[in-house]
């Protein structure tokens, strides 16, 4: 396994190697929510925070439990538990002592269980092996990322909202056209970093 | 009987086809579908996970407290998905690696949730299954109708044979991110032109 900077990691997650353009996780919500700034920006930020605490906490489950244990075939539950817990968990936290930012982020917690861009990044991060500092990186970079991508879908979709596009294409199909467009503009990072 | 299974059997292809009519699942289809073979693959754990879990989910669908269910239903399609990786590990393991971490996100597809939610919560055993074949099977569809057209266009191949000689000039774009999004983005537009002309004299809710 060659040793990466979790700087390289970190930037290569947000440019090269993004979520949602490259990997294809978490394009649910960011089709579904995506028509307007603010909200995006404000599910991009709680995505980021639950992503990066869950792969601090997948990995240390993956790493001093399930290995010694011999129960790696179990991740997948695992995983999966601890994501729901931890969401379930912030939301009450936050709901107690930051109530402005509950208001902000709330309905959007119970949806980030289920984004599978946050199951993707721990799963990702198991299979290339990566030590504890480039995980926090790789989480980080791939929340930024990922919110990186949804405001400015957000922007494109403001700015089309009142463009003549053809009756069929109109909510996903052009959202998706789009996200081609994007991702075809990301290509043109790639070759500065690569993971894998 | 049979004519509610013929409906079902419709409903979960075509007229509320998971992928293009209510745009769920779509991450693993488009992640996988550069090749058919991974395709079919995906596509067929899909529907062994979908129909299973809604079997379970509606075998015990009585007995399941109300605040609860969304979390025992995640821990049974997890427990399902476990099986499929397992299995792939066991017999298939070059496809196993290609398709990577995309069979462990079988689990927040959200087409199982959505059926067993919507539909296993309240119907037997015998129906919820087969409502979970029937949307498996529209979903494997789609998966393989994108997968056609991006392999055959980006590689000149159809599972692995060359179909289309030596001398075609692979679309390298077909093959990576863009080709998926692209080709999705179309096959949404073509199909809702294809559904939406009948029910317009009717006046149809959307």
């Amino acid at each position: 396994m060659m040793e990466l900077n979790p700087l390289v990691i970190f930037f290569a997650s947000i440019f090269t190697n993004n979520m949602i353009l490259s990997n294809f996780l978490g394009m649910c919500s960011f089709i579904a929510i995506s028509s307007e700034i603010k909200t995006s920006l404000s599910l991009g930020q709680a995505v980021t925070f639950v992503l990066t605490f869950t792969t601090l906490l997948n990995y240390l489950v993956y790493h001093y439990l399930l290995v010694p244990l011999g129960l790696e075939y179990l991740r997948y539950i695992v995983f999966i538990i601890i994501i729901a817990a931890f969401v379930q968990l912030i939301e009450m936290i936050i709901d107690r002592y930051f109530p402005a930012l509950y208001h902000a982020l709330g309905i959007f917690l119970p949806l980030i269980t289920v984004n599978c861009a946050v199951l993707g990044v721990s799963l990702f991060m198991i299979i290339r092996d990566y030590t504890l500092l480039q995980s926090i990186a790789f989480g980080l970079g791939s929340g930024l990322g990922w919110t990186l991508a949804i405001v400015t879908m957000a922007g494109i979709r403001q700015k089309i909202k009142n463009a003549p596009i053809p009756k069929g294409l109109e909510g996903a199909g052009i959202t998706l056209i789009i996200t081609g467009l994007m991702a075809l503009a990301f290509i043109g990072f790639s070759g500065i970093v690569v993971i894998q | 009987m049979a004519g509610k299974t013929k409906k079902i059997m419709i409903q979960g292809i075509w007229k509320d086809n998971p992928v293009f009519r209510q745009i769920l699942g779509i991450c693993s289809a488009l992640a996988v579908t550069n090749l058919m073979l991974n395709s079919l693959v995906m596509g067929l754990g899909l529907i062994f996970v979908t129909a299973f879990s809604e079997l379970t989910v509606s075998l015990i669908r009585k007995w399941t407290p109300k605040h609860i269910r969304m979390m025992v239903q995640t821990l049974i399609i997890s427990a399902y998905v476990i099986i499929v990786d397992i299995f792939l590990k066991a017999y298939y393991p070059s496809i196993s690696t290609a398709l990577g971490p995309y069979v462990g996100l079988i689990i927040t597809n959200c087409i199982i949730m959505g059926r067993c939610e919507s539909f296993a919560q309240n119907n037997p055993p015998h129906l919820a299954f087969l409502d979970g074949v029937a949307s498996g099977t529209g979903y494997l569809l789609v998966l393989l109708v994108i997968s056609f057209f991006r392999e055959l266009l980006g590689f000149g191949t159809l599972f692995g044979i060359s179909v289309l000689g030596e001398a075609w000039v692979s679309w390298t774009l077909m093959i990576m991110p863009p080709g998926a999004f692209f080709m999705l983005g179309i096959l949404i537009w073509v199909t809702k032109n294809m559904i939406s002309e009948k029910p317009a004299k009717g006046g149809a809710k959307s």
